[in-house]
């Protein structure tokens, strides 16, 4: 594995994206728009300070999870990446590439969905922009590396799509949203300690409800972070340079 | 400066061995595509591989890169097996459909390749530039791959291939789509990376392709039907031409096939 082949990978992918304007565009103002509609739903009530924090862990997790899988598919499908595995490019460059490529464009579009909720819809967030920030590119680098991995079971664009709400959804509900996690029945309490969704959300909560969230939210970064690791390696580990 | 590994093949000298394939076995999809098929490609040489579509062309050629799962037999290219690490940056591979990125420009792409297979960074531009210049396209550098015709994508994938002037070029159909102009240049440009004594394998199912090569290989549903110079093909089937002679040596199989089912 190489640094510089994962960067000029990851900077091959961004230029892919900058080429592709309505992506960029819908990437931005999708999360805002959401945001915004969440606070006009519940305007004059406490629910959007409630529920504001964990949507904005949600959102570019959904989104990136979606992207990656769908452009790592269209990798595998075109012979590109059998162009690059002929070449001295580690599977490892490869993957990581295409997490910190997307990790860079989830980190702008955290950083303005996160704007856009607290200094127009003017969320309150007791622990911190910063802390809300951080969290968010978390959750959407997760999102990344999950679709990475996701990808490789996917054969057709069609089936890329569905394991969104195949895998995404459940977790969305049972990651404390809907029902607190520890009022869910036992084996869906367990079920939901296993999810990384559960971690991001707990961290989002935590900042929206306590002003010295640092500890809690640290706790559940380093676990969404062992999470990311865990999806990279096995992203890598689907690919194989020989195939049938 | 066409051709000087730093690293120096044993075996670098011309005539010497640069792809050796030895009981080569292929199945894919629980048929098999190849079975038993030995062959050596000398290095310097160009290569026709022949056939037609179908008949275990490409498959022979992603066994070449080390793509390819193997049922059974080896492949070993400049002395080492097939897809190794060292190989890498000394195999050139052209896929049959164009494995370019179509959202970003043809200049993008090629700079991209040539950072992967190490070249620095400040001599990425000047590498981008020379393979533009052989395969024609330096006026289309800016332009988006997806918006190039079909001749040109298979170019763009083409100059991705002879980026950082690879020993050996296994170029799957190059010349599909292009016109009578283009395809004579880019077999000038095969016959000069030839001359630097880079070893081509280069296949096509246009059988007038085979006066260019040096050898040709014949293939037919996984096996070569023959493995001779052009001269050498039509002496033995007595035919005027390469597409008669495939059928010569066709029919030659069949017979030989029925007669052996009769003897058992």
């Amino acid at each position: 594995m190489s640094l510089r082949l994962t960067l000029a990978t990851a900077a091959r992918v961004l230029r892919q994206v900058r080429h592709d304007r309505r992506t960029v565009a819908l990437l931005l103002v999708v999360p805002c728009v959401l945001m915004g509609l969440g606070a006009w739903i519940f305007q004059n009530t406490p629910v959007f300070n409630q529920i504001g924090a964990p949507l904005l862990g949600i959102f570019p997790f959904v989104i990136m999870f979606l992207l990656t899988s769908i452009t790592t598919l269209r990798e595998r499908q075109s012979g590109t990446l059998e162009r690059l595995l002929t070449m001295p490019l580690a599977k490892a460059d490869f993957v990581a590439g295409y997490a910190v490529a997307f990790g860079v464009l989830a980190a702008v579009q955290a950083v303005v969905a996160t704007g856009f909720a607290v200094w127009v819809c003017k969320l309150d967030v007791p622990g911190g922009v910063g802390l809300l920030m951080a969290v968010a590119i978390a959750d959407a680098v997760l999102g990344t590396a999950f679709g990475l991995f996701v990808s490789a079971f996917a054969t057709t664009e069609f089936q890329a799509v569905q394991f969104m709400p195949a895998l995404v959804l459940p977790q969305f509900f049972l990651c404390g949203l809907l029902v607190a996690r520890d009022k869910l029945p036992d084996v869906l309490h367990w079920l939901s300690d296993v999810l990384p969704l559960s971690y991001a959300v707990d961290a989002m909560r935590t900042i929206s409800s306590s002003t010295d969230a640092a500890g809690d939210v640290g706790r559940d970064l380093l676990i969404v972070a062992g999470f990311i690791v865990v999806a990279v390696g096995a992203g890598a580990g689907t690919l194989r340079r020989r195939t049938p | 400066m066409m051709n000087n590994p730093p690293g120096g093949v044993p075996a670098g000298s011309p005539g010497a061995v640069a792809v050796r394939v030895e009981h080569l076995h292929v199945v894919r999809g629980g048929r098999t595509v190849i079975e038993d098929l030995s062959l050596d490609i000398l290095r310097g040489q160009v290569v026709g591989l022949l056939g037609p579509s179908g008949c275990g062309k490409t498959t022979l050629m992603r066994s070449l890169v080390g793509v390819q799962q193997m049922a059974g037999g080896t492949v070993t290219v400049l002395g080492e097996p097939a897809g190794s690490r060292q190989l890498r940056d000394r195999v050139g591979y052209l896929t049959q459909a164009p494995s370019i990125y179509p959202d970003l420009t043809i200049e993008e792409n090629i700079a991209y390749f040539a950072q992967v297979v190490g070249i620095p960074r400040r001599s990425v531009a000047a590498e981008v530039a020379r393979v533009l210049g052989m395969v024609a396209l330096t006026d289309h550098a800016k332009s988006r791959a997806s918006a190039l015709s079909g001749g040109q994508e298979s170019r763009v994938s083409l100059a991705a291939a002879l980026v950082g002037t690879p020993e050996v070029l296994i170029l799957d159909e190059p010349t599909v789509g292009l016109d009578p102009v283009l395809r004579r240049d880019l077999w000038r440009i095969f016959r000069e990376l030839a001359a630097d004594g880079v070893t081509l394998l280069v296949s096509s199912h246009v059988m007038d392709e085979a006066v260019r090569c040096d050898r040709l290989m014949l293939m037919r549903e996984g096996a070569l039907l023959a493995d001779d110079t052009l001269d050498g093909v039509l002496a033995v089937t007595g035919a005027t031409d390469v597409e008669a002679a495939f059928l010569e040596l066709v029919d030659r199989a069949a017979a030989a096939a029925s007669a052996k089912e009769v003897r058992a």
